[in-house]
């Protein structure tokens, strides 16, 4: 190599890649995260431009504090009934969870995926828009669906794809689809959601609607090509949309630093499209819903979108097929600053003398009951590969609204091969 | 009735459509104010207003995933994509959502938008303003794929898609957007003017997705053809002196199989006829069909004609596009078999 090359007396170049602070075996050390208190970050006026958010986009928005007080100027000022509402949701999220984490492991379904330490996230956003504001979730934002009081039985159904499943047994356990609760249909292709909501939002203000829509996605899909698509679309038509990341700290077993973490926040990537960004405490029932609510009244006011970053941890494993010891430190979880969003929200209702740990402890019992009675309910209905499903024909239904020819022609050779094996086709 | 040439015609569908039905906007890479860069959405944007008619970022896949949005919200999009080479970055968004939307969700929600895309070569386009992918969005279950080959199906054919509550990948043969084009390169080029599939009625009418068309009755070989390779075939069957019927798809999906079946039952041979690579082409799935619903009545094996298996070249143009000379060749050598 010639030695006039320009930089040719520098060290050599080295590849950069990231690693998580912990692995397993390690001890957990969190005290290098930054956690301003709460009530200190300040609440700006709706209709501040977005390069005016770039202090909020790397502080953290949070109302709760450590004596289970609301306070600071984002302090919602909720009612205590509304708080127990958000409250007993968030548990019956968490129950739900279990037993269908127990369904899957019973080999009654083939996968399930929990949102456990996210319950605020999905819980406290739902009580901050309107039920009829469209819902663009990633495939873990059940929290909406039950804060919504859509039927348990129902999800139960989709997840044990029986032949009570509206979705026909088509979709993969979890990949919900509520139209009547302003859910859309969950794809398993990452982010395709985010320039999707922006186009229902652009279609509700042409239309010159009221209404808006919210789309999620965690931290690791922030790398697709449709979150950048998404953002700059938005900001172009000054969309009515909420675009919320929830950064869980982990995608599967990649680390936030692999979705560019390290070099700075997920809420400050909205500045440089031109969007409202704010940071927010994930595990902060109150804040999330104050965040919300204050991106709402944006958008619902024309000044366009905002992106809030919910600064959260995975609890669990990714799905039913993931092993997070395999990867992570099992001291994680119990270590993580910002706690347990149920705990946290049970605590300020007890600071406010609101909530006792009696109640508490009874409505658990309660809620685990109800969601017993409902997977009995759904299981009425048939588990995955026992029989109950809906009839096979139904395979052929929707892939387009009328069926061409070569379907009805598959269709029938299905029914045909099927009669011949034995089997009944139409199983009932 | 108005004579029209293609560009004219597709403008008039998109004209009548914004009229004709509030929920439908159209969008896209300089489709507003500027009307295009073939002219297609010309003087929407004025007549209309800003909201039916407007530009996009260049982001494809943020097109095609927006208008999935609003029609999920309840509007008819009817995006552009400049060239059908530029469709790929929307791939994911047009195979894994809008083909599927209404399948995954149990009929909850569905995606009715028309993607309108030029598409095809013979214009000295190279690598990436010639290319024919209709195979690939053949292959993708819940999408339509529908290919005009004159004004009067532009239009008809154009509103028929809009109309329909599925996906429609609507691929425009940018060769023919001002004159049939047969192949015949070194000939002065023609224009719509005088063609009788170039009288248009100026208001609303519709042509049939999944109808194809006979262009030529006869009764020595089925020629099966879409899009510009239309003309080409004309020109070939002139060429070659066999009588051939031609049949125009005009619909790739769904497929008109019962037109196709008749006639070569009795032709008893079948020359396949498209611009894009042979492998894997959409002429595969048509040769299969006709062997195994004619295999009785076929006295030759089935023909194709395509473009080469290589990506589309500049300076050897005609080469690679399959003219009329490689058409009167293969229908010979079907009529010799």
């Amino acid at each position: 190599m010639p030695s006039d090359r320009p930089g040719a007396n520098l060290p050599p170049l080295s590849l950069y890649v990231p690693e998580p602070r912990f692995r397993p075996g390690d001890t957990v050390d969190f005290t290098e995260v930054v956690l301003p208190p709460a009530g200190q970050a300040r609440r700006p006026d709706t209709a501040e431009p977005a390069h005016a958010f770039t202090d909020l986009a790397y502080d953290l928005v949070r109302v709760l504090d450590t004596d289970g007080q609301a306070v600071g100027p984002w302090n919602p000022r909720l009612s205590p009934d509304t708080l127990r509402d958000m409250l007993r949701s968030m548990v019956t999220v968490r129950a739900f969870d279990e037993r269908m984490f127990r369904a899957q492991r019973q080999g009654k379904t083939s996968f399930y995926m929990k949102c456990t330490g996210e319950e605020a996230v999905a819980v406290s956003a739902a009580f901050a828009l309107d039920r009829d504001d469209m819902c663009f979730p990633s495939y873990r934002q059940q929290g909406l669906l039950v804060a919504r009081g859509w039927s348990l039985v129902d999800m139960m159904n989709q997840i044990y794809s029986n032949k009570g499943d509206r979705l026909q047994g088509k979709q993969l356990p979890i990949m919900y689809s509520v139209r009547d609760a302003s859910f859309f249909s969950i794809s398993g292709n990452l982010t395709t959601q985010y320039p999707q909501a922006v186009g229902w939002a652009m279609a509700s203000a042409a239309k010159g609607d009221t209404r808006i829509a919210a789309a999620w996605c965690g931290e690791g899909s922030t790398a697709e090509g449709d979150f950048h698509s998404a953002c700059t679309f938005a900001s172009v038509y000054r969309a009515p949309v909420i675009f919320n990341v929830v950064n869980n700290q982990w995608a599967i077993s990649s680390f936030s630093g692999f979705a560019g973490a390290e070099a700075t926040t997920f809420a400050a990537r909205a500045i440089g499209y031109g969007i409202a960004g704010l940071r927010v405490d994930g595990n902060d029932a109150l804040a999330v819903y104050a965040a919300t609510a204050w991106a709402a009244e944006r958008a619902r006011t024309n000044q366009g979108p905002t992106l809030i970053e919910h600064f959260t941890y995975r609890v669990e494993g990714h799905s039913t097929s993931d092993d997070p010891g395999q990867y992570r430190s099992a001291g994680e979880a119990s270590a993580w600053p910002l706690g347990d969003p149920v705990t946290r929200l049970k605590d300020h209702l007890i600071a406010i003398d609101e909530w006792d740990e009696d109640r508490h402890i009874a409505q658990d019992k309660e809620i685990a009951e109800m969601v017993r009675a409902a997977q009995k309910e759904a299981e009425a209905n048939g588990i995955l590969g026992h029989g109950l499903h809906q009839p096979l024909d139904t395979l052929f239904d929707g892939v387009f609204e009328e069926m061409p020819w070569h379907l009805r022609e598959q269709q029938a050779q299905m029914i045909a091969e099927e009669t011949a094996s034995g089997r009944p086709w139409a199983r009932k | 009735m108005t004579s029209m040439n293609m560009v004219q015609s597709l403008n008039s569908a998109l004209d009548v459509m914004l009229e004709r039905d509030p929920k439908v906007l159209i969008f896209g890479e300089d489709v507003g104010y500027f009307g295009g860069v073939f002219r297609v959405t010309d003087k929407l944007q004025q007549k209309h207003g800003l909201k039916r008619c407007f530009d996009a970022p260049i982001s494809e896949s943020g097109i095609i995933a927006t208008a999935i949005g609003m029609g999920a919200y309840g509007l008819r999009p009817v995006p552009e994509i400049q060239f059908a080479d530029y469709i790929l970055p929307a791939f994911d968004q047009l195979v894994s959502e809008a083909a599927r939307l209404r399948y995954r969700s149990g009929g909850e929600f569905w995606a009715p938008i028309t993607v309108r895309s030029p598409y095809g070569g013979g214009i000295f386009g190279g690598q990436t303003h010639s290319q024919s992918p209709e195979a690939i969005f053949a292959h993708i279950t819940g999408l339509k794929t529908v290919i005009p080959s004159n004004p009067y199906d532009a239009k008809g054919l154009l509103i028929a898609s809009i109309e329909c509550d599925d996906p429609v990948i609507f691929l425009e043969p940018k060769r023919l957007y001002n004159g049939p084009f047969d192949g015949r390169h070194e000939q002065q080029v023609k224009s719509w003017a005088g063609h009788p599939d170039a009288d248009v009625p100026d208001g609303y009418y519709t042509v049939p997705l999944g109808k194809a068309a006979v262009v030529r009755e006869g009764e020595a070989v089925t020629m099966l053809a879409y899009g510009t390779m239309v003309h080409v075939a004309l020109a070939g069957i002139q060429d070659s002196g066999v009588d051939a019927e031609l049949i125009d798809l005009r619909s790739i999906v769904p497929l008109d199989i019962d037109t196709i079946i008749e006639s070569v039952k009795k032709t008893g041979r079948c020359v396949i006829l498209h611009e894009a690579s042979r492998y894997g082409g959409f002429g595969g799935e048509l040769s299969a069909l006709v062997q195994e619903r004619c295999f009785h009545w076929l006295e030759a094996p089935v023909e194709r004609v395509a473009g080469w298996d290589t990506p589309y070249p500049h300076a050897f143009e005609w080469d690679y596009f399959p003219g009329p000379k490689r058409v009167a060749t293969a229908l010979k050598k079907a009529m010799q078999d």
